[in-house]
């Protein structure tokens, strides 16, 4: 097997199931009902997109593992996704703001995948790009909605991009597995997003009358499967059915 | 993955494919979605290959199960294959199936430009399907399932859903 190409495969799918939990945990919890089933939708659509993932790294890794085994049964240091998307809802500007800094990046991201030499990840990305620009769209008009709207609005949506800012550059991280897809032509340089990332990003956080945050300092460590506290957490709540009740189906 | 747009479906299977419709949208048949890419028999068993209209769709695995039912009933068995590429698109959905789902209540998509105007609030071009006004706005750009945005007329002041355009 190629080992480079199945982690290459569970970084990218890691991202959109970690995000899709926390997508789902606002399921009932929404501000709104219209809210809420948009961000339920979304979570939907992660995770649709991450059966496709783990289908193709379990039939590459053909070690009687399946997705389920795959999304449930490892240990949070195996996880590879960056700290961004695990990062708590605590209230509805962070849920957008994390939704908003992950989907630029991810629209992005799926733009170059489609022409990857893999024909399985090219198709995989052809088919979420479609999903990932509503995503990015929703996230945007909310950004804007909520930091040009009242005072109070404007002051949470700022609090959440000042906190989560200092976890944008991970996203732009290569690993030596990134390295050796890019250079087999199956991997995107997300190194070489990042010049326009941080533009686009600007230019709504602009329309939406938010500041820029200007910090220097980024954590990082999730790609490396080194985690923030949240993690645990998350990964209890999201196990806990498969490791009660191992190969349990709906 | 070579399957081209347009699908390779046996005759004689048509009228069982006709046979089974879309769950959340049950006056749709799955040949009027566009879903089927491939029905072919050999040797008794029908092989199918299936485009999702959205990843993570829990319509499909019901679709899949609804298709192994309806050609059992007949006594053929099914291989289903959930294929992504070319990926859906609202293209696919055709004409007929179009007229049925306004009838149904649920905004036909428009054309790819025509829908970015619509879901960015610039254009009022959405026809609501219970007063036929175009003076309608967005509610949400996610409705009852992933495919669909909610509107509502500011005319007769009903809410309904328009399916997106996927492209």
């Amino acid at each position: 097997m190629n080992q480079n190409l199945y982690n290459y495969i569970i970084g990218i799918a890691d991202n959109s199931l970690i995000l899709g939990q926390r997508l789902g945990e606002l399921c009932g919890h929404g501000p709104s009902l219209e809210t809420d089933i948009a961000l339920t939708n979304m979570s939907l659509d992660l995770f649709g997109q991450v059966r496709s993932y783990y289908q193709y790294a379990a039939q590459l890794a053909n070690d009687g593992k399946t997705e389920d085994d795959i999304a449930f049964m490892r240990l949070e240091r195996a996880y590879k996704n960056v700290l961004l998307v695990e990062q708590p809802n605590t209230h509805f500007g962070y849920v957008i703001g994390k939704q908003f800094l992950f989907d630029v990046y991810h629209l992005m991201m799926l733009e170059k995948l489609q022409s990857s030499t893999d024909q399985t990840l090219a198709a995989i990305a052809k088919k979420s790009i479609k999903e990932v620009s509503y995503h990015e769209r929703f996230s945007s008009d909310w950004v804007i909605r909520l930091g040009d709207g009242t005072e109070e609005s404007n002051q949470k949506m700022q609090e959440a991009i000042d906190a989560l800012w200092r976890f944008t550059d991970e996203l732009f991280d290569m690993t030596d597995d990134d390295k050796a897809m890019v250079e087999a032509g199956i991997g995107v340089d997300v190194s070489a997003l990042k010049e326009s990332y941080y533009p686009k990003v600007s230019e709504v956080l602009k329309e939406a009358n938010l500041t820029v945050p200007e910090r220097k300092y980024f954590t990082r460590g999730g790609k490396q499967g080194v985690h923030s506290e949240h993690m645990g957490y998350l990964l209890a709540d999201m196990q806990y059915m498969q490791r009660s009740f191992p190969g349990m189906k709906w | 993955m070579t399957l081209t747009e347009e699908p390779n479906i046996d005759k004689e299977l048509i009228p069982i494919l006709e046979s089974v419709s879309d769950p959340e949208i049950p006056v749709l048949t799955v040949l009027d979605l566009g879903v089927i890419r491939e029905a072919i028999e050999i040797n008794n068993v029908v092989y199918i290959k299936l485009s999702p209209t959205y990843s993570g769709c829990p319509a499909m695995d019901v679709i899949g199960d609804d298709l192994t039912a309806a050609f059992k009933a007949i006594g053929k068995k099914t291989e289903i294959q959930l294929v992504l590429a070319p990926a859906w698109t609202t293209d696919w959905i055709s004409e007929a199936g179009k007229r049925k789902m306004e009838v149904y209540g649920i905004a036909a998509p428009l054309n790819e430009t025509a829908d970015k105007e619509a879901l960015l609030g610039q254009k009022k071009i959405v026809k609501c399907t219970n007063c036929g006004s175009t003076n309608t706005h967005l509610v949400s750009q996610f409705g009852s399932t992933a495919c669909k945005a909610l509107f509502k007329c500011d005319d007769c002041q009903e809410p309904f859903d328009y399916f997106k355009c996927l492209k």
